[in-house]
């Protein structure tokens, strides 16, 4: 609403986020140039001033394009770049970009590991270091949850200073870590401020974009230059201190082999344009669940623990918990903290049982030992590896990729616990599945014992969900739940205290982490009037997540009252302050700002950390702390304190002339002008030493599937993404009899696999059928008319869906070549008021290296007439 | 009426006021009455939006233990009261035929659902978890290291559920061992 100029890509929000849309068609009217970079013209294209539209997968080739054009004439916001950015910070002599080495960097090497983390390669990121300093490579915590840090201690550079083995005066151990963490610390990296530097970041990024000319935009993306140019002219004339510009995107960013390199690509893009931190700037994910955010704070994810702290696991210095301090402390920054934030976990994990002397049960608590997403474990309970599974509100048989290799993996469980509102595809795949229909499976021979437990919906229960802002909001329950449905928490706190009155008496090692382990959310009184006398308290569960003092239980307010010796119990760093008092829950506060306020209502929920809006919002002001232009005031230091419209994203009494302090650990090794708090040097990055396994900058590389050879580079897609090659999941690139690129996506009127839209009479009625979105022109070549039946095809499979030949997609010229594109919405399946064949049948098991993020939004297909 | 659906659909799209009005039918007064008689009595709940992520706000009306009404919350700041269609049905969610109020359970090589009884499933689920949980549970790797882990169990789903749910998840699998837990944040 604040933005002079909205970039969608990715995403098509106008149908998918209908509501949030209106917030951009609100400052469409007050002036903003809105733009639409996808490959289908959409709702969200029809009210855009720019429609561009591009290959599916091609993005990081259009954004490279957007940076090389900002370098080239120079309209990046220099005063930000120097300041705020580690453009010139000194990148190692032994760096080699992808223009040297054809499309990889330097230290690629073969993958050694278990063939189940998928990987087809490896880097060794030592090159990618700053010339001296910390980078925090230690921490890289993104790789371990691929399972791709080296177990090859060589690879480990100069920056393996951890453990006991390190020196001849190991560094003090705690409680209190803090000495520990001091002698971690090294001197901050050299910088060049004027940007000349060959090594410098700078002239990495210029030299590494040099060739993604709109010349070469167009022939990878099939985007005509002129639009592009448009595009270009629009979001740099709207980025300087008067004006900012957001970037909008969904899953069509993410699910590709190459998804965070695609969101990195925009990270560097806003900050060369001095649009992070900033009212109007930013880049804001559209994401596709109620609370898939705090999904991934409060981490239902293999790789990490609460507040984005990584998992331990065998493939890190992780074996004592001096050794996971070490390993996961930044000294400098935020991260300095770790100790207080981890100790605390460990303390609502394992309550009064942890203590100093046993290091905080963290013997007790499990580790990963590579990667246990949901590619990997298809595979492995296809090879019968799993044998129990609970898929609470989720639905694996439409939802998963390759979905047909997922449900005969669902077969080979021993048992299956599914707790949804309906009978869902997932609960059902032994008797109505398609591979028992066509007799590939047989009921009677499938041995799984599946339980379908019905649920309580959102206003039959207590409890939160964060939005994609960051917002967490209560919502309260309104009335019992029918019959014998429960409330998801309700399930899993009586399952729990089931299996700890099992484990109560046991004196086995193993057995000691469920012992101990803290479950104590029984209501204090019944609710009146209800008939469900069991039902735990939400609220006690959000006071663990929030934390308390040990020793009284008095709440927490802030993470800045975490401790390291056990004397704080907090499960979320980042959640703390959210309950800060019994009877004061901020997720319930509903006071939003008055017309004339600032409008960041900072009295509507609580958004982490700290109800902060706005993150880094330091750098909505400038080195000096004053605000860049009146117009774009947000955060500003008046003399004596940070002060604004949002909780500033800052220490609030540090002066924007304070010099980094060079002995100190924590945001006292920051300088006044470092607004990127959790970054070792303060600086937001262009160029990513650490953090990432498949290189320090983005590259365009191919979709696995893809018709086309790379036109920019030899190396035709990632060199490290994840393939499982399987006779199940058969891949096709440059395959004549696929020639067409395949995209999915979402319609308003259904969720997801379906289970929330396709049983209601209302939703089911709106949208009943799957149909096929085909060019004239490719419809036409095949003697496909509106409404004909189309079969669609991959190696793994084919599906029939009814023909919508329509303009909305469009064949594009890519490197001489036409290159038709194929949409299908995915919400249907064989169970629900309405059912269609499985869309994901056709997809594919490859992810990114990184996250494991599957790529489903680029593949190749071939289509024809029924 | 004599319209049929479809004309009701044309005249309502081509008319900014409505299609019933378009044919010169004031349903005002019906319509005011049927929403007040809708919410009269009832309790309004704050609430949230379960589809997608931008987490409008929403007000769930119910009276005798029941959920009567469902709308968007004018207050919130993040959608002024407005709902996208799935917003505009999650009143279906809650009051729909079609959904289940049984625990089912289908024993192994079985045809056919049978119904349990709530309690006797879950004492079933708890024995089945730390059955394959102590089967599969793998104290160290190859090379001595720590593991406290069993594969064996894969926990999934969680974007569509409350954050406390995820917490006590989370925490269940983590203090049993079962490290593989995944959810829709990956997708």
């Amino acid at each position: 609403m604040h933005s002079d100029c909205i970039v969608i890509e990715g995403s098509n929000m106008a149908e998918c986020h209908p509501v949030a849309f209106r917030w951009v068609m609100q400052a469409k009217l007050a002036g903003a140039t809105v733009i639409h970079v996808d490959p289908r013209f959409t709702r969200t294209s029809a009210m855009a001033d720019i429609h561009a539209p591009l290959r599916a997968g091609t993005d990081i080739a259009f954004l490279g394009g957007l940076i090389h054009h900002v370098i080239e004439h120079e309209k990046y916001f220099k005063e930000y770049v120097v300041h705020y950015t580690n453009a010139a910070t000194l990148v190692r002599d032994d760096f080699k970009d992808t223009e040297e080495l054809e499309g990889v960097f330097s230290g690629l090497h073969g993958y050694d590991g278990d063939p189940l983390n998928g990987f087809v390669g490896q880097y060794d990121t030592a090159s990618w270091q700053y010339v001296s300093g910390d980078t925090g490579t230690q921490r890289a915590g993104d790789g371990a949850m691929t399972g791709q840090v080296s177990q090859n201690p060589a690879k480990r550079g100069d920056m393996a200073g951890k453990g006991p083995e390190v020196g001849a005066n190991p560094p003090p151990q705690g409680p209190p870590f803090d000495g520990m963490v001091r002698a971690m610390k090294k001197p901050p990296p050299p910088r060049d401020e004027t940007l000349q530097d060959p090594r410098c970041v700078f002239q990495i990024v210029k030299r590494h974009f040099s060739r993604y000319t709109p010349e070469m935009v167009e022939r990878v993306t099939g985007c005509p230059k002129d639009v592009f140019l448009k595009v270009a002219e629009a979001i740099t004339r709207n980025s300087n201190p008067e004006r900012t510009t957001a970037f909008c995107y969904a899953v069509g960013w993410t699910q590709h082999t190459y998804g965070p390199q695609l969101i990195g690509t925009c990270a560097m893009l806003q900050l060369l344009l001095g649009n992070i931190g900033r009212p109007g700037g930013g880049i804001l994910a559209l994401r596709g669940h109620a609370t898939i955010q705090g999904s991934t704070d409060i981490p239902t994810l293999y790789h990490s623990i609460h507040g984005y702290m990584p998992a331990l696991s065998t493939l890190k210095q992780h074996e004592t918990l001096a050794d996971y301090l070490k390993t996961e402390t930044l000294p400098a920054s935020y991260w300095s903290n770790t100790p207080k934030f981890f100790v605390s976990y460990l303390k609502s994990m394992y309550g009064a049982a942890a203590t100093v002397e046993n290091d905080f049960g963290y013997g007790w608590h499990p580790r990963i030992a590579g990667d246990h997403s949901h590619l990997p474990m298809t595979i492995a309970m296809m090879e019968g590896r799993v044998k129990g599974m609970f898929a609470m509100g989720q639905n694996p048989a439409v939802g998963a990729q390759n979905a047909r290799l997922q449900r005969k993996a669902l077969a080979k469980l021993e048992w299956l616990v599914v707790k949804d509102n309906f009978e869902t595809e997932t609960a059902a795949f032994w008797r109505t599945s398609p591979e028992v229909q066509n007799g590939e499976l047989k009921t009677e021979e499938i041995q799984t014992e599946v339980f379908l437990f019905p649920s309580a919906q959102v206003g039959e229960m207590d409890g939160s969900f964060t939005n994609t802002q960051r917002l967490v909001q209560w919502h309260a329950k309104a009335a019992d739940p029918p019959g014998d449905c429960r409330s998801d928490l309700w399930f899993t706190v009586h399952l729990g205290k089931r299996l700890k009155a099992h484990y109560a008496a046991s004196t086995l090692p193993r057995d000691q982490g469920i012992k101990h382990l803290v479950w104590d959310f029984d209501a204090d009184h019944p609710e009146p009037g209800s008939r469900i006398p069991d039902e735990p308290d939400a609220r006690k569960v959000l006071r663990e997540v929030n934390g308390y003092r040990s020793a009284d239980g008095r709440h927490l307010t802030s993470a800045a009252e975490l401790k390291d010796d056990g004397s704080t119990t907090c499960a979320s760093w980042i959640y703390c302050g959210i309950y800060p008092e019994p009877g004061k829950n901020l997720a319930e506060s509903r006071v939003p700002d008055a017309p004339e306020g600032p409008q960041t209502h900072l009295g509507w929920a609580f958004a982490w950390p700290s109800n902060r809006r706005t993150l880094y919002n330091r750098a909505s002001a400038r080195p000096d702390g004053k605000p860049w232009s009146e117009r774009k005031k947000y955060v500003w230091w008046d003399g004596k304190r940070w002060t604004g419209h949002d909780v500033p994203d800052f220490p609030l009494t540090k002066a924007p002339d304070a010099p980094a302090k060079p002995d100190a650990i924590g945001l006292d090794a920051h300088a006044g002008t470092d607004p990127f708090i959790l970054k070792v040097d303060g600086k937001g990055w262009l160029f990513a030493p650490t953090g990432l396994v498949d290189g320090p900058l983005p590259t365009h590389y191919e979709p696995v599937e893809s018709p086309v050879q790379n036109p920019l580079y030899k190396q035709q897609t990632s060199p490290v993404l994840k393939m499982w090659r399987r006779d199940d999941n058969v891949i096709a690139s440059q395959d004549p009899r696929y020639p067409h690129v395949l995209t999915t996506y979402r319609l308003t009127e259904h969720h997801l696999s379906g289970v929330m839209s396709r049983w209601l009479p209302w939703l089911a009625e709106l949208q009943p059928e799957l149909f096929v979105e085909l060019s004239p022109e490719l419809a036409g070549a095949h003697g496909i008319d509106n409404l004909d039946l189309v079969r669609i095809a991959t190696p793994r499979g084919a599906i029939t869906a009814k023909a919508l030949v329509t303009r909305r997609m469009r064949p594009l010229q890519i490197d001489g070549k036409t290159v038709h594109q194929v949409g299908l919405p995915w919400h249907w399946g064989y169970q629900g008021l309405v059912t269609g064949e499985v869309v994901n049948n056709l997809s594919a098991l490859v992810g990114d290296p990184n996250v494991s993020i599957h790529e489903g939004k680029a593949f190749v297909c071939n289509v024809e007439k029924a | 009426m004599g319209i049929s659906r479809r004309d009701f659909f044309r005249v309502s799209t081509g008319t900014a006021l409505g299609g019933l009005v378009g044919l010169g039918v004031n349903l005002a007064p019906a319509t005011a009455r049927a929403e007040a008689l809708r919410i009269k009595d009832t309790k309004a709940h704050p609430s949230v939006c379960p589809y997608c992520a931008v987490g409008c706000g929403t007000v769930v009306h119910a009276a005798n233990n029941q959920v009567v009404h469902v709308e968007g919350d004018v207050r919130s700041p993040v959608n002024q009261g407005n709902l996208c269609p799935k917003g505009a049905a999650i009143y279906q969610l809650h009051v729909n035929p079609n959904r289940l109020t049984k625990v089912l359970r289908r024993a192994p090589g079985a045809t056919q659902w049978e119904e349990w009884d709530l309690e006797r499933a879950m004492d079933r689920v708890a024995e089945l978890t730390r059955k394959t949980r102590d089967e599969t549970f793998v104290e160290r790797d190859p090379k001595g290291k720590t593991l406290n882990h069993s594969l064996g169990i894969f926990s999934l789903g969680g974007a569509t559920m409350d954050n406390e749910w995820n917490h006590v998840q989370q925490k269940l699998m983590r203090g049993l061992g079962v490290v593989a837990i995944e959810n829709q944040a990956r997708i």
